[in-house]
């Protein structure tokens, strides 16, 4: 909820007494900005931070420390904010057995809980399309609102969709500001205090994987999950945009996504694409494997595959 | 649930596909012995894999866990209430064994038997005359904890990708130490089809969000 406009004089009230003119225009200033960005609450700093990839290392120090502050605040809790680099000659990909899953929704939910949606308005971030075998991978006949009493049904299959995370992503290309962007790692990332909202990019990805806060993000206190990341899965504000990071907070250290933990029958699989040795490799190489809307040219990290 | 239009198979032998378990750093002399063994089942014994292939990276050693003769590193198997060690009952001196195919009237009738032929049954796999240990149709004897040998005989492409970490669960690290799960922690081995699950709550539909006070801007 940034004004994109840091051109602002960076001027305010130094205390209670605001006597002389330049004070008066100080405060002034301050009092539009807000009306501006409509949020009374925006801390100087915060309105004037610049994008993300264009702070020093002491700038994103001390903009994580706000953060952090600002949470505790919030939430009573001890929030970790990290800012983990892309690990070198990593490149994340992911594969989802489509003979595997069968619809159970696990993996929405932990990665609700992970990656500190919000619960109420709902915000998910991986959308599980129940589709006819019939039909085969057809979206005119997914579903994702089916609720039955056991799943598989008969004569179904899921196909869970989130971010495909890019080579090519069409999302950070139209975005006005450079709020989004793929990292070294190949994770498409936000950068919350930057993004202003205009919604571009959901209407660029054509798998309706970024998700928008309409309203002021409802997010228990006890339900926050204290491990995150400046990109990733941190508290968000009202009027971003958000998506999934694989769990950047998670990955980076080495830990598989929490959607991938989760799912009871072992349909997804994580790894480097850059390992030769690791299980992502493996069906990439001798599975039937294909990738999402493949004829777009979006180039998915992500692909699905038939274990069967 | 298989995409219907894309049904090869594999079959459940997998010679072929030597060249892929070999990638994953086992002993040469393994494809030597694939051609060399008379059948799969000879194969499968423990002696065909007396030099395990190393789960990559290897499994750290946890003590609570007993390990695996591969090197595979798996969670206790997981045993129906106070229903193991098994010679506790069939200690072979108060019961002789049976071995009559038959069905069971006594003992173990809540086990339902699900899983091949019907002629199937219970000392195909567990062993007459050590009863806390399973079998393999050579006759070898395998632990409960590496039954994966057992389910392999018949599921060879199944224990091929599990051994990669491509069939079954995987948690952990990606880059380092993971926890790999039995096949019978989500496979009964009596009934093995994976159970049908109760979804979790579905998103709700736009028709049912409810604008709050203050609304949306």
């Amino acid at each position: 909820m940034t004004d994109p406009k840091p051109t602002m004089p960076p001027e305010s009230c130094g205390g209670s007494s605001c006597g002389t003119r330049r004070e008066f225009l100080g405060a002034a200033t301050a009092a539009m900005a807000a009306a501006l960005t409509g949020c009374g609450t925006l801390s100087k700093e915060e309105f004037l931070q610049r994008n993300f990839r264009e702070l020093s290392k002491q700038e994103v120090l001390d903009v994580i420390a706000r953060l952090e502050k600002e949470y505790k605040a919030k939430y009573g809790k001890d929030v970790k904010v990290a800012n983990t680099p892309a690990i070198p000659g990593v490149i994340f990909g992911y594969a989802l057995d489509l003979s595997r899953c069968i619809g159970c929704r696990r993996c929405v939910h932990a990665c609700v809980k992970e990656n500190n949606q919000s619960r109420d308005p709902e915000v998910q971030w991986i959308r599980v399309l129940q589709m006819d075998k019939e039909e085969g991978v057809n979206l005119q006949h997914a579903d994702q609102y089916y609720n039955p009493e056991e799943v598989p049904q008969e004569g179904h299959f899921y196909m869970p969709v989130q971010c495909q995370q890019c080579k090519k992503p069409p999302c950070t290309k139209v975005c006005p500001v450079g709020a989004t962007w793929r990292e070294k790692d190949g994770i498409v990332v936000v950068d919350y205090n930057w993004c202003i909202g205009c919604r571009y990019c959901m209407a660029a990805c054509p798998y309706g994987a970024r998700h928008f806060n309409w309203g002021e993000p409802n997010l228990p206190a006890d339900q926050v999950n204290t491990n995150t990341h400046y990109l990733g899965n941190r508290p968000r504000p009202k009027g971003v945009v958000e998506k999934c990071t694989f769990c950047i907070q998670r990955t980076r250290n080495g830990q598989y996504p929490a959607c991938v933990e989760i799912c009871p029958t072992g349909s997804r699989k994580f790894g480097n694409l850059l390992d030769k040795d690791s299980e992502i490799r493996y069906v990439l190489e001798n599975k039937r494997v294909f990738k999402f809307k493949e004829d777009l040219n979006t180039q998915p990290n992500f692909f699905y595959f038939y274990g069967v | 649930m298989k995409h219907p239009s894309r049904c090869s198979c594999p079959g459940p032998i997998p010679p072929p596909s030597c060249g892929t378990v070999s990638r994953k750093d086992i002993p040469m002399r393994f494809p030597t012995l694939y051609m060399l063994a008379a059948g799969l089942l000879m194969l499968l014994s423990s002696a065909a894999f007396a030099e395990p292939p190393t789960v990559k990276p290897p499994a750290g050693t946890r003590a609570e866990n007993p390990v695996a003769p591969e090197g595979i590193e798996v969670p206790k198997p997981p045993f129906s209430e106070g229903i193991f060690p098994c010679t506790s009952c069939h200690d072979g001196k108060s019961m002789k064994p049976n071995l009559k195919r038959r069905e069971l009237t006594d003992m173990h009738t809540d086990i339902v038997l699900n899983h091949g032929p019907a002629s199937r049954w219970c000392l195909d796999c567990h062993d007459a005359n050590s009863r806390d240990s399973l079998h393999l149709a050579s006759g070898e004897k395998v632990p409960f904890t590496a039954s994966y040998l057992l389910c392999g005989q018949c599921h060879g492409d199944k224990l091929r990708d599990w051994r990669v970490g491509v069939h079954g669960k995987r948690t952990g690290h990606w880059n380092g130490e993971k926890q790999y799960l039995l096949c019978v922690h989500c496979h009964n081995p009596h009934s093995p089809r994976f159970k049908p699950l109760k979804p979790m709550a579905p998103p709700t539909p736009p028709e049912q969000i409810q604008l709050r006070k203050g609304g949306v801007r």
